[in-house]
């Protein structure tokens, strides 16, 4: 489904991401690991459409969309949430929800006074849909609070919740378990779980709390200095002594 | 029956506000929706001043048009073209981020200024364009007074209602998500740069007919009338001072700065000679004044960006 192809991308003379080589299979959900700075957001950025590589591809569903804008990628199927929180901050919680979905016909100025009628139809459909949302991340009595007043966690929440919103084929998300309290957590994973196996979705996504990979994904990318170091399930890459050089220094690994 | 000299005052002072609300309204669009710092709403208004005197306006061989075409044509015209103008200003300066789109903005302004002063074929030049019709007038000052600021107040209302209902629909939503997080909107699929082109030529559409009633007001226009502090900066203000995002503050902002500059005008005229020049000067600070105060106590404006609550259907 998404293929990563030697993508590397420099930001004067450092290189972020280095012949970064890997793909995800429609309906995995592939973790994303690798130490702090090893590129897995700059990555995402680049699969995304928020940053243009420097040099080599990507393609998605068989297409390339190596210098695709975000806008153009999300119509094509591909959604990704923020490691840092980016919710509209003046707009309510609600309406980070009902800004999401494509095609609003009442996006059109003209629409707006020529189909009136089909527009709040429309309208409706959509703030159902956000409630639905709302209530399964159990944040609907925030609903009418401006997102900016949200705590961290909530606001992680509001990233999924609009990924919900989208008919997205390919999710990346990026820290979703960050600053979210234990029991959302395990329903956060629970969720996930169900918009995989019902709703068809492919998750790739980076995290540092092992526990939910180990839940989750499979297969495992791990990734240092910008490029993969393996790939395969969890216990194989818990097990790679690379891997554990990667994460602990190499110190670790001649003492063991 | 005479009308008392107060009242045909206020009836002119209601007039002012009314064009003034236009523009604030179309400024609105731009920065209180969509977070697009435009610097440059003189330049729109004299397009649309301009466009609707050389259409509406007889014959004459001291400028270019002379159509004569009803006044609602030259109004329709005035933000056809303003709005055509704004198009490719928009298309390269909204590329900036907002300081330097302002920069940018204040530039295109001040070349419209120049260009509209200097080539006399097509507007006049320093002497401007004259005897542009003004509609519904008749003999009586009063009567014709009256008529205008009726008019005023439809075309404000219409407005209004016009960009409240975009505001209020999900194009509002949209422009306000891009305004809090460009990057984020992007990542929603929204195409940033021709939904903020959207906004810009829509702004300034309405501008430019703010500036097409201003001109049948004066029943002429000099490109005196296109001075930077009257026609972009008293507008920013009002904007602020009254609650950007909110058309009613909008609105109220325009009343409240509008009565307080004209009042002051009154007390500056009373003064002795060599103080009133100086004393002009001091309404200026005092705007700045109130701006600066606003902002430190309440820099959401008098009456901030409402919440669009859900609370009609709630499951």
């Amino acid at each position: 489904m998404l293929e990563v192809d030697q993508l590397t991308k420099s930001f004067g003379g450092f290189k972020a991401v280095q012949s970064c080589s890997l793909s995800v299979k429609e309906g995995t959900i592939t973790g994303l690991v690798g130490p702090n700075g090893a590129g897995k957001t700059t990555l995402f950025n680049l699969i995304a459409g928020a940053f243009q590589p420097t040099s080599g591809s990507i393609h998605f569903m068989g297409k390339d969309v190596t210098s695709l804008s975000s806008d153009k990628l999300f119509h094509r199927g591909l959604v990704r949430t923020f490691q840092i929180p980016h919710e509209f901050h003046r707009l309510t919680v609600l309406e980070n929800l009902m800004l999401v979905p494509e095609n609003q016909l009442g996006e059109n100025l003209l629409a707006n006074w020529l189909r009136s009628g089909q527009v709040r139809a429309q309208e409706e459909l959509t703030r159902q849909k956000a409630w639905e949302t709302l209530e399964f991340l159990e944040l609907t009595h925030v609903a009418d609070e401006r997102a900016g007043n949200l705590s961290g966690g909530q606001k992680k929440l509001l990233e999924l919740g609009r990924t919900m919103m989208t008919d997205a084929k390919l999710v990346l998300l990026d820290e979703p378990a960050a600053g979210v309290n234990r029991t959302l957590l395990r329903k956060l994973e629970e969720k996930i779980q169900i918009l995989n196996k019902e709703r068809g979705y492919t998750f790739m996504l980076i995290e540092h709390d092992m526990e939910m990979i180990e839940k989750l994904c499979d297969p495992v990318i791990c990734m240092a200095e910008g490029s993969v170091l393996i790939a395969g399930s969890f216990a194989q890459v818990r097990s790679d002594k690379r891997v554990l050089e990667a994460y602990l220094g190499e110190v670790v690994g001649d003492a063991a | 029956m005479e009308i008392p000299g107060i009242l045909i005052y206020a009836m002119s002072m209601a007039i002012f506000m009314g064009i003034y609300a236009i523009l604030a309204l179309g400024l609105n669009i731009q920065w209180g929706f969509t977070g697009l710092f435009n610097a440059g709403i003189a330049g729109f208004f004299a397009v649309g001043a301009y466009t609707s005197a050389l259409v509406t306006s007889a014959l004459s061989a001291n400028h270019l048009g002379g159509l004569d075409l009803p006044v609602p044509v030259g109004w329709a015209a005035a933000m056809l073209v303003a709005g055509l103008v704004a198009w490719p200003i928009g298309k390269i300066c909204l590329r900036f981020r907002s300081d330097y789109l302002a920069i940018a903005t204040i530039g295109v302004a001040e070349i419209i200024r120049l260009v509209i002063k200097s080539e006399g074929w097509l507007t006049g030049g320093a002497r401007g364009v004259t005897k542009i019709p003004r509609p519904l007038a008749s003999d009586n000052y009063a009567l014709s007074e009256l008529s205008y600021l009726a008019l005023v107040v439809i075309v404000l209302f219409c407005i209004y209602l016009l960009v409240e209902k975009q505001l209020k629909a999900p194009w509002g939503r949209m422009m306000r998500g891009i305004r809090d997080n460009e990057l984020a909107a992007n990542a929603m699929g929204k195409n940033i740069e021709r939904r903020r082109l959207e906004a810009f030529i829509f702004g300034a559409a309405i501008m430019g007919l703010g500036g097409a009633m201003l001109a049948h007001y004066y029943r002429s226009i000099t490109p005196e009338a296109i001075d930077p502090m009257i026609a972009t900066f008293l507008v920013w203000i009002m904007l602020i001072l009254g609650g950007s995002g909110n058309n009613r503050g909008a609105i109220l902002g325009v009343v409240v700065v509008w009565t307080i500059w004209s009042m002051s005008e009154f007390v500056t005229d009373q003064l002795p000679e060599e103080y009133a020049i100086k004393a002009k000067y001091m309404r200026v600070f005092i705007i700045g004044l109130m701006l600066q105060l606003v902002l430190r106590f309440r820099p959401e404006g008098i009456l901030p960006e409402a919440d669009q609550k859900s609370a009609q259907r709630r499951k």
